[in-house]
Formats: C-alpha cells, structure tokens, sequence
C-alpha cells in the first residue's frame, strides 16, 4: 500500500492541475469561435462555452497515463480505452445532432476493452449475503454498466454545476469504499475521476463558465462504471449513484421510452417572473428529479443545486456503509 | 418534498440489500447437470431470466413507492 502513495499523489495533483489549467484555455477558444449554447436557467441572453469534455480527458488521460507508467496494470489500460471511447462518442454527439439510440448503443461498444483485457470479475459481491457467481451474465452486466452509467450523468447535467459536483462526490465516495474494502489499486485509479470533476466544478459551478457537454458528462459516467467494473463494486458504485438513478427512474418510468433529451415532450421546469425555477403543469412533461424538488414550491438554481448535493452526499454516506457491510455476513 | 426524497433513496438502498439476499440466495445455487456442454447455457439463461423478473419487480416496487411518497405533488 505504502508504494501506491506516491503515484497517487502525483495522479491527482496531475488530474487537477490539468484540468484546472486547460478549461479556461477551452473557454477562451471556443467563445472565440462562438461555439457556445444558452443557459436556458438565466435572465436575458447568457451564453455559455460548451463541451468543456477536451479539458475533462485530457486531465483523466494524463493521470491514468501516470499510474501507468508506476503500475503496468491492465485495469488502468481498460478504464483510459473505455473513458476514452466514451468521450468520443460524446464528442461526436456534441457536434452532430444523433438520435436517441446512439449513445446507448455506441457506449456498449465502448464496454468492450474491460472484456478484451479481462480486467473483470465475474464474482458479483452484495453486502452481508456474499457474492454470486453469473459468468454470462456479468459480461451482459458490463456491457450494459457503461451506458447506463454515460447516460445517468449525462441525465442530470441539467443545472450549472450538477454534474461535475455530484459525479466528485461519487467519486470520492467511491475511493473511500475501494479503501474500505482494502482495494488499493482501483482506488488510486479512480481518485482522478473525483479531483478532474472538482477541477472543473471550479468553471462549471453557478454561474456556469463552460458546460461539460455529452462528451464531458459521458466521460465522466463512463469512467466511473468502468471503475466500478474493474474494481468489482457495481453494488457499492450503484448506492454512490442513487440520486442520479432516480432522475433516470423517473423519467424512463413517466416517459416510457428512451428519448433524446432535445425529443422530451413538454418541458418539466419553468420559471417564476423572478426567473427562480418551478415545477410546470404539463402533463406530457417528462417527471425528474428536478421537477421532484420542485413540486412544493420554486427554488433559485443555486438552492436545487445543493440540494442534489446533499442527496448526493446522503448516498454516498450510504455507499460507504454498504463497503463496511461487505465483510459481514448473515 | 426533501425528506421525501431523502426516504426514497433510502428505501431504494434497502431494496438494493435486500435484492442482494434473493440473488446470492436463490440465484447463486442454481445449476443443472441434464444438458451435457450446455449446462452452463441453461443455469445462465433461467439466471438470466429469473434476474429480469427481479428488476421489473424492483421497478414495479419502486413505482408504488414513488407514488405513496410523491402522490400529493406529483401532478402529471
């Protein structure tokens, strides 16, 4: 353990810095080119730079590259690839309008490194009941873990901090888990994931200086599943990730069907003359998590933003029991 | 509304745990030895099948639930 200090260090300050460094360069260069979207939650005209997704990889790319270079494992090779793809696939979509079944599809094909370098266990570990092993059905498992994660983040993503916030939170939960469950090894490879996404809350934050985009929030999803996969902690990952998971629940099971977010039938959130968010009367809008927060009265953006938090905070404190109630048995 | 939700994540974790027990329990053990090679195809695929039924279950659960916490301000 007392080896893998020094490589984590060096990966997380790394993963920062880069992160911290590039995304204002990212900024400056794509409002150069007006490559900039609407912030739908502002009064007037608020433009804001979007995908902020390059800045994002290059950070995780250049931690991982890191740990590499210290640790030869093929779990880190799995986790950049997969990330990767992710990102690309992100990217592309960022660009170019596709529609609804791209990304799902396209990040099951992005899923495959973790199965060509084998770097997964087909043991599937629950707490206080002990592990089941499912050969078959775990690589089913991986191949659907990556877009489902890619797509919960990419899903919340909705206000000025959300997704770099709740996705650090996650991660650092995550981290603390692997160390509880005395799996070093992932747990240094996953502590980038949580210092890149607080790296970027700094920009992405209310009010928002640049967007993450598809390919930042399928970048980050994406890298976190795989984690989760390699690391053998879907279970622990799945409760870190519970808040997101409702916003998704909510609106697969009002929506009944998978859209693309620009093909959602009515809008689920409007405004108060104060601009402050409320919750709309529209019966074809799609039920979230936002629109949940919503329901009693009309909050700022800033208020619904750190109320995710603590529900991002409440299951990471349940993640963390989880990972303390794998080692007991009934 | 927030209480709410904090319940509802809970109940949703103590689903997770208790889903764990049904599938280490009643999933884990299950093995078949009438198919010769295909033994491991057909564990899998009554696995496989008996997992969704637990997920749509999972859902279903859920669902109900959502509705008895979230009933008074869920308008659509």
């Amino acid at each position: 353990m007392i080896e893998l200090i020094a490589p984590s260090i060096i990966s997380c300050v790394a993963a920062f810095l880069v992160v911290f460094s590039t995304t204002p360069k990212l900024i400056k260069f794509l409002e150069k080119r007006n490559i900039s979207v609407k912030d739908v939650n502002k009064k007037g005209n608020v433009f804001v730079a979007r995908p902020g997704g390059p800045a994002i990889i290059a950070g995780i790319v250049t931690s991982e590259i890191i740990l590499y270079a210290f640790l030869q494992m093929n779990e880190i090779l799995a986790v950049l690839i997969t990330t990767s793809a992710a990102f690309v696939i992100g990217y592309i979509d960022d660009r170019k309008v596709m529609g609804g079944w791209f990304k799902p599809v396209a990040l099951a094909f992005a899923a495959i490194p973790i199965i060509a370098l084998g770097t997964y266990d087909t043991n599937l570990a629950f707490p206080l009941f002990g592990t089941v092993q499912i050969p078959a059905l775990y690589l089913a498992l991986i191949i659907f873990m990556i877009p489902i994660t890619g797509n919960t983040i990419n899903s919340i993503d909705v206000l000025n901090g959300v997704a770099s916030g709740f996705i650090a939170i996650a991660g650092f939960s995550l981290s603390i888990s692997l160390i509880i469950i005395q799996n070093y090894e992932i747990a240094v490879i996953s502590l980038p994931l949580a210092f890149a996404s607080l790296a970027f809350y700094k920009y992405h934050k209310i009010p928002s200086k640049i967007f993450p985009g598809d390919s930042g929030a399928l970048t980050l999803g994406a890298m976190y599943g795989a984690i989760a996969i390699v690391g053998g902690v879907e279970v622990i990952a799945a409760v870190a990730l519970l808040p997101a998971v409702i916003n998704s629940f909510l609106f697969l099971s009002s929506v009944r069907r998978i859209v693309e977010h620009r093909q959602i039938p009515g809008k689920p959130v409007g405004h108060t003359e104060d601009f402050r968010l409320m919750a709309t009367d529209e019966k074809k809008a799609p039920v979230t998590l936002v629109r949940l927060i919503l329901a009693s009265r009309p909050l700022s953006e800033r208020q619904v933003c750190l109320i995710i938090f603590k529900l991002a905070l409440f299951s990471g404190i349940l993640a963390v029991i989880t990972s303390l109630m794998m080692d007991v048995s009934l | 509304m927030k209480l709410g939700l904090f319940g509802f994540l809970f109940v949703m974790w103590l689903l997770i745990l208790v889903g764990g027990g049904i599938v280490v329990v009643i999933l884990g053990p299950i093995s078949v030895s009438e198919f010769g090679n295909l033994n491991w195809f057909v564990a899998s695929s009554i696995k496989a099948t008996l997992a969704i039924i637990l997920v749509i279950a999972w859902i279903y659960i859920l669902s109900k639930i959502k509705n008895l916490i979230f009933n008074k301000e869920i308008k659509s």
